[in-house]
């Protein structure tokens, strides 16, 4: 076990040490949307609505920390990643590495946890400021973890996936933008026709969005959707390790 | 004499087009071995074949005694790569680029600086460890790469065209480099564009064409299997023809015997002669 976590170390160091070089250049790019959203839709649109029982504000702030563990953690490892393996090639050398494909997996999701740790924090930390209805629980903790994890682990399978970089792009355009706004981080999927909320249920951010929204207002815990969500990160994960033992990359 | 790489029957398709097509190869411990073909002709993908970095559809592959399929951690022990391309990190320093190569290697951490630093200090990196990749010249960014493949200290170095664009310090710093590691007992795998270079380095040669070996030997005996003298002519038609001959009597009489020719060459045949009959193209082109 002890040599499974130092090969994720190992595997995650210069990725660590690429985010200290690029620290403030980084945050700020990983928390300017979300800070934009809640602008925007928090006291610009929200003023004054509540939303199931509640302020606006403190309805949206758990979704946007949502999905701004998508955006960070899936945009740090795909993009980094993408690059890493067909551009500077330097994926190639990790893969000639005597190492596990799982602790592959592992170290190559860690940039995105750890931005997508630090951004949601900043961007939850700012709600707890600007409304007393919202609370940081040890089951928030563990929900946003998990959900880095899942996203990050997206990324790594879009990154190893893609063809080229415009793949990338496509990919972005057509999946993590989609969920940005559907998945139940701006509105509760109630108010849409149940067929359409039958597809964002089978999308990881809306079980991420309910989630984080019931474990940070004290509303009771959806725990179908925690296993749903860790169902997705588990998914994500194996398909990367399959990809990587298989040097389908 | 025992071998360390043995690829057997070894196919590698990409769609219909095979781009290794039921190759057999045998390297030894302790030499250079080169491996030479025209473009596409197979070199860099079973250079990646062997190195674990691309799957294959048949046959087997074993480094070391090792079969890469079934015990890819250790045979990934005992190689070291340098890729055609150079493949670090460009977003880090040169030392951290080393370090992660050490780290990833499980090179325990009391020698990892100290094997960098001797290393680094070998190919006249010191002054530029704490660059970042991106500002270094080619040749610069080729001798991390170079550090970085050999901290593990492999018993069997891949060198994939790995002077291609490196001026002539440079190139024959990376000649010193090869047979020094060969005098300490690394076995060399070298692909390359330039005869002169295998010729000047290795002691046996493999060429491939079209996925297949169709000749292997040392350089010697591949140009004593053409004919050991050559005669280069450059006829009435404008087109410089080429025979061969056992001796260079027979060469001699040969050459007098030709009659409305510009320019005649008598010479000892090379391994370029070999490479262009063999495979019916030039080394750099087709």
């Amino acid at each position: 076990m002890i040599g499974f976590l130092k090969e994720i170390y190992y595997v995650s160091w210069a990725d660590l040490r690429f985010m200290r070089h690029n620290f403030v250049e980084l945050l700020s790019s990983s928390i300017m949307g979300p800070l934009l959203y809640l602008l925007a839709f928090g006291f610009g649109l929200g003023a004054g609505m509540t939303q199931e029982g509640v302020p606006y504000i403190a309805f949206i702030i758990p979704g946007i920390a949502a999905l701004t563990s998508l955006s960070a953690s899936f945009s740090s490892t795909a993009a980094r990643l993408n690059v890493q393996r067909l551009y500077y090639r330097s994926f190639d050398e990790m893969m000639m590495c005597p190492l596990s494909p799982s602790a592959i997996v592992f170290g190559k999701s860690m940039l995105g946890v750890v931005r997508g740790m630090i951004s949601s924090s900043i961007i939850f930390a700012i709600g707890l400021v600007l409304t007393p209805e919202l609370s940081i629980t040890p089951l928030y903790v563990i929900v946003i973890l998990i959900s880095c994890f899942t996203f990050s682990f997206l990324g790594v399978a879009a990154a190893l996936l893609a063809k080229s970089h415009a793949s990338m792009a496509t990919f972005s355009s057509l999946i993590v933008l989609p969920m940005t706004f559907l998945c139940g981080t701006f509105f509760s999927l109630s108010n849409l026709p149940s067929a359409v909320q039958t597809v964002l249920y089978a999308l990881p951010l809306t079980h991420s969005s309910i989630t984080l929204r019931a474990a940070s207002l004290g509303w009771d815990f959806p725990w179908i959707s925690l296993a749903a969500l860790m169902a997705f990160a588990i998914a994500f994960f194996l398909i990367n390790r399959h990809l990587i033992r298989t040097k389908k990359v | 004499m025992s071998e360390i790489i043995i690829v057997e029957g070894v196919v590698k398709k990409y769609g219909d087009r095979a781009a290794v097509n039921g190759l057999d190869l045998r390297v030894n411990e302790g030499e250079i071995f080169g491996f030479l073909g025209p473009n596409g002709a197979g070199k860099t993908t079973t250079v990646r074949v062997i190195s674990t970095l691309t799957d294959y559809s048949e046959g087997s592959v074993s480094v070391g005694g090792h079969d890469i399929l079934k015990d890819p951690k250790e045979a990934k022990k005992l190689m070291g790569v340098i890729q055609q391309h150079i493949s670090l990190d460009t977003d880090l320093t040169v030392r951290e680029n080393m370090m992660h190569h050490a780290m990833m290697h499980k090179i325990p951490k009391s020698e990892r600086m100290r094997r960098i630093n001797e290393l680094a200090d070998y190919v006249g990196l010191d002054e530029y460890m704490d660059k970042m990749i991106n500002t270094l010249s080619g040749g610069w960014k080729k001798r991390a790469a170079t550090v970085c493949s050999l901290l593990h200290k492999p018993k069997v170095l891949f060198l994939d065209e790995p002077t291609v664009g490196l001026d002539v310090q440079a190139r024959r710093l990376l000649w010193d480099i090869i047979r020094k590691l060969n005098d300490n007992g690394t076995t060399i795998f070298l692909t390359s564009h330039y005869i002169e270079e295998v010729e000047a380095l290795c002691d046996r040669v493999g060429i491939i064409n079209d996925g297949k070996l169709i000749a292997l030997g040392t350089p010697s005996e591949l140009c004593n299997k053409l004919g050991s003298t050559a005669v280069e002519y450059y006829g009435a038609d404008n087109k410089t023809e080429y025979k061969y001959f056992t001796s260079r009597e027979e060469a001699n009489e040969f050459a007098s015997s030709l009659g409305d020719v510009k320019t005649v060459i008598i010479r000892n045949t090379n391994l370029e002669d070999c490479f262009v009959e063999l495979t019916g193209k030039s080394v750099s082109g087709p």
